[in-house]
C-alpha cells in the first residue's frame, strides 16, 4: 500500500512507524466495574501516583525550568482533592478510568471559568489526565519517545503535531514525518525543515498504518511507501541525491540575470548558527528571540543578550543580521510582562511592540544588548581587518505609522542606525507607504499576515487553505508593501514560510521583495530556483498568480512562468 | 486555632511557582491546613494545587492561612514567607 501527500521537507527518511494516536478517548459516561470498590480504588491511586512519578522523573532529567514546570503538574497529579473525589466516584460505582476523568472536569470547568492564566493551565491539566487515564485503560499514550527504542530512528505519524509533542525530539530519533493535517506552513512542516527531517503532510490515512510498519517517506515527491524493497528505498535516494546536486549549496543569491536577492535564514538562537552557515545563509533575517525571554521569571540581563546576539553577527562577518525584538504576549505569556487583563483573544491582544509600550524598560534593555554586541562586533571586526556584519533591528506586531516611528527613534537614540518593522498586520500592509518613510526597512513576517488577512488562526488545520501563502489577496498585501518600499528606497523582506518555497521565493522577488529569510534547509532550493530564472520570469510569474482567482490557480500560474523549477525537480 | 494573614508578594501571585512550593511545604506538615483568599473568603485545602490555583490569588492580594496542633506556629511562618516573598 502506498499513500500520497504534500511533501513539505526534502529527503528520504525509513524506518518502523510510531504511530502517534490521537487524544485519549473519554473513557464511557456509564463506565462501572466488577466487584468491591478497594481495588478500584488502589488502582486508580496507583495510576496517579505513577503518573506523579513519571512527571517528576522526566523533570529531574530535563532539569532547569522543566524541572520545576513538571514538579508543579506531578503535584496535580497527587492533589489530596482529586484523590479524594476519584475514590469518592468509585465508591458511587464509577469506573476508575471516568471517576479520573470526571474529577479533573470539576477542576477543568475551575479553570475554565476563571479564565486568563488560569484557562491557560487546562492544556496541562487535560494532558495530567489523559496521562492517568491511558496508565488505566492501556491506551498508548500520545507522546512520541525522545528517543528510537530499537536505535533505530522511527518515522512519526499523527493527525497532526503540536509543538509540544516536538520539542523533546531530534534527527537521532526521527527518521521522517507523516501527518494526516497541515499544509506548507503547519508546525510540522516549520519544525521539520529546521531539523532537517523529511516530511509529508496531508498525507489522509497515515494514522492508519499499523504501528511498527516499515515505511518510506520522500519529502520532495510526497510519496509514502509500506514494506519498501531494497530496491524502492534505493531508487528515491538516488533521486533524491539527484535533486541535491543540482542544488547550489553556496554563494550569494541571484537570479540567472544576476539581480542580487540576499538569501538569509530564520534562527531561534545561537545553535541555529552552525546549521544556516552550512547552508550559505548570507546572514539572518529573522533572529528571534524569544529564547531568551521563555520560561523565564525576570528578564535576562544585557550581559547575557548581549552575548547571544554578538554570536550571530560574529557568524556572518560582512553579511546581515536582522533582529526581532521579544514577541511575547499573552500566548507566550511572561511573568515580568504580566497582561493588564485577561484576553479572551490572544493573537489580537497585547503582544509584541504593543507590550513594549508597557514595559519601555524592557525595550531599552533589549536594544542596548543589542546596541552593546553591535559596537562590541565592531571593535572585534576593525582588529582583524574584517568586515563587520551589518545589525537591523525590527518590532513585530506594528499596526501603525505611529508605532513604527516610535520605535525608530528609541532604536536611533541607543545608536542602532538600522530600524525597522515587521509587516504582518494588514493595516501597516495598507498604509505601508506610510510606514515605509519613518523606518530604514520592513520585513513582511507572511505567516501572521495571512493570518490577520484572512482571519483564520494559525493553529487551526481546518482554516488551512486560507492560510496558504499562495492565496491572491496575500499577495496583493504583498505587493502593496514590496512596491512602497521601492518607491521609497528602503529594502523589504519576507521572513515568513512561504519564502522557503522556491517557486514563491521567484514570485516574492517578482514582486518587489529584496531579501528572503527561511528555515536554513530550504536555503539551497530557494538559491537554485532563483538561479534558474530572470527577475523578468519572476515578474511575470507574479503578475501571472495575482492575477489568478484561486491559490491553487495562483500556484500554477506562477510555476507556468518558471519551467526551471520542473527541471530541477523542485 | 493559628492564622497568618499575608499579602501575596510574587508577581505572579500565588501561582506557578511559588504556589507549587507553598503546596509542597504544606504537604510536609502533619495536620490540616486552609487557606482562605481576604479574612471573608471561603477556606480551600493548603494541600490541593488545585484548590490553591483555583483561589486565584494575585500579587497584592491578602490570604489568611490557618493551621491547628503541635508545631502549627512554625509550619505557618514557613508558609506565611513564601507567600510574602517576591
Amino acid at each position: 500500500m502506498n499513500l500520497r501527500g504534500a511533501g513539505v521537507s526534502p529527503g528520504v527518511g525509513t524506518g518502523p512507524a510510531y504511530v502517534l494516536t490521537g487524544a485519549v478517548p473519554e473513557p464511557p459516561a456509564d463506565s462501572t466495574y466488577e466487584g468491591p470498590p478497594e481495588p478500584e480504588r488502589e488502582r486508580a491511586v496507583a495510576a496517579l501516583g505513577q503518573v506523579a512519578g513519571e512527571l517528576e522523573a522526566r523533570g529531574n532529567r530535563a532539569g532547569g525550568e522543566a524541572k520545576e514546570i513538571l514538579k508543579a503538574q506531578a503535584l496535580i497529579a497527587e492533589d489530596p482533592g482529586l484523590v479524594v473525589g476519584v475514590k469518592a466516584l468509585i465508591d458511587q460505582r464509577v469506573a476508575a478510568p471516568r471517576a479520573v476523568y470526571q474529577a479533573f472536569a470539576k477542576y477543568r470547568d475551575m479553570l475554565v471559568r476563571a479564565g486568563g492564566y488560569l484557562g491557560e493551565r487546562v492544556a496541562d491539566l487535560d494532558d495530567i489526565r489523559d496521562r492517568v487515564i491511558a496508565r488505566l485503560t492501556g491506551h498508548p499514550l500520545p507522546a512520541p519517545p525522545p528517543v528510537a527504542g530499537t536505535g533505530e530512528p522511527y518515522v512519526l505519524i499523527a493527525v497532526d503535531l503540536a509543538p509540544a509533542d516536538t520539542a523533546l525530539l531530534s534527527k537521532e530519533a526521527v527518521a521522517a514525518f507523516v501527518t494526516e493535517a497541515g499544509g506548507p506552513t503547519s508546525h510540522t512542516a516549520i519544525l521539520s525543515r529546521a531539523m532537517g527531517v523529511p516530511a509529508v503532510v496531508a498525507c489522509p490515512g497515515a494514522t492508519e498504518i499499523p504501528a511498527g510498519t516499515r515505511v518510506l517517506v520522500d519529502g520532495n515527491t510526497g510519496e509514502v511507501r509500506l514494506e519498501p524493497t531494497e530496491s524502492d528505498i534505493a531508487q528515491h535516494v538516488s533521486a533524491h541525491e539527484a535533486r541535491r546536486r543540482r542544488m547550489t549549496t553556496g554563494g550569494p543569491g541571484r537570479t540567472r540575470d544576476d539581480f542580487r536577492v540576499q538569501l538569509l535564514a530564520n534562527i531561534g538562537g545561537p545553535d541555529d548558527l552552525d546549521e544556516a552557515l552550512a547552508a550559505g545563509a548570507e546572514g539572518v533575517g529573522l533572529y528571534r528571540t524569544e529564547f531568551l525571554y521563555l520560561g523565564r521569571t525576570e528578564a535576562p540581563s544585557v550581559a547575557e543578550q548581549e552575548a547571544a546576539y554578538r554570536a550571530a553577527l560574529a557568524a556572518f562577518p560582512g553579511g546581515k543580521v536582522v533582529v526581532r525584538t521579544l514577541d511575547a504576549g499573552a500566548d507566550k505569556p511572561l511573568a515580568f510582562l504580566p497582561s493588564a487583563a485577561p484576553e479572551a483573544n490572544p493573537a489580537l491582544g497585547e503582544r509584541g511592540l504593543r507590550l513594549f509600550e508597557r514595559f519601555p524598560e524592557v525595550m531599552a534593555a533589549q536594544l542596548e544588548a543589542l546596541s552593546v554586541a553591535a559596537a562590541v562586533n565592531r571593535s572585534g571586526a576593525v582588529r582583524v581587518s574584517a568586515a563587520a556584519a551589518e545589525l537591523q533591528v525590527m518590532a513585530p506586531m506594528v499596526a501603525t505609522a505611529q508605532e513604527a516611528h516610535w520605535f525608530t527613534d528609541a532604536c536611533h537614540a541607543k545608536g542602532l542606525p538600522q530600524a525597522g518593522v515587521m509587516i504582518e498586520i494588514p493595516a501597516a500592509a495598507l498604509r505601508a507607504e506610510s510606514l515605509v518613510t519613518v523606518v530604514d526597512f520592513v520585513s513582511i513576517g507572511t505567516n501572521d499576515l495571512a493570518q490577520y488577512a484572512f482571519a483564520a488562526d494559525r493553529h487551526s488545520a481546518a482554516l488551512g487553505a486560507l492560510q496558504d501563502p499562495w492565496q491572491p489577496a496575500l499577495l496583493d498585501l504583498i505587493a502593496m508593501t514590496a512596491t512602497a518600499a521601492s518607491d521609497n528606497g528602503k529594502p523589504c523582506g519576507v521572513c515568513g514560510e512561504s519564502a522557503a518555497d522556491p517557486a514563491m521565493a521567484c514570485v516574492l522577488v517578482g514582486l518587489g521583495v529584496t531579501t528572503l529569510s527561511m528555515g536554513a534547509a530550504a536555503l539551497p532550493a530557494v538559491r537554485t530556483g532563483l538561479g534558474a530564472h530572470t527577475l523578468d520570469q519572476c515578474q511575470l510569474a507574479a503578475q501571472a498568480a495575482r492575477g489568478a482567482a484561486t491559490a491553487a490557480h495562483a500556484r500554477a500560474a506562477a510555476r507556468s512562468h518558471l519551467p526551471g523549477l520542473v527541471e530541477l525537480g523542485l | 486555632m493559628a492564622e497568618r494573614k499575608v499579602t501575596v508578594a510574587a508577581e505572579v501571585g500565588l501561582h506557578a511557582r511559588p504556589a507549587a512550593t507553598f503546596v509542597q511545604t504544606a504537604l510536609k506538615a502533619p495536620m490540616d491546613i486552609t487557606v482562605s483568599k481576604g479574612v471573608t473568603g471561603q477556606p480551600v485545602n493548603g494541600k490541593s494545587i488545585l484548590q490553591i490555583l483555583g483561589l486565584d490569588v494575585r500579587q497584592g492580594e491578602d490570604i489568611v492561612i490557618k493551621a491547628e496542633g503541635e508545631g502549627a506556629d512554625e509550619v505557618l511562618d514557613a508558609l506565611a514567607a513564601i507567600a510574602g516573598t517576591a
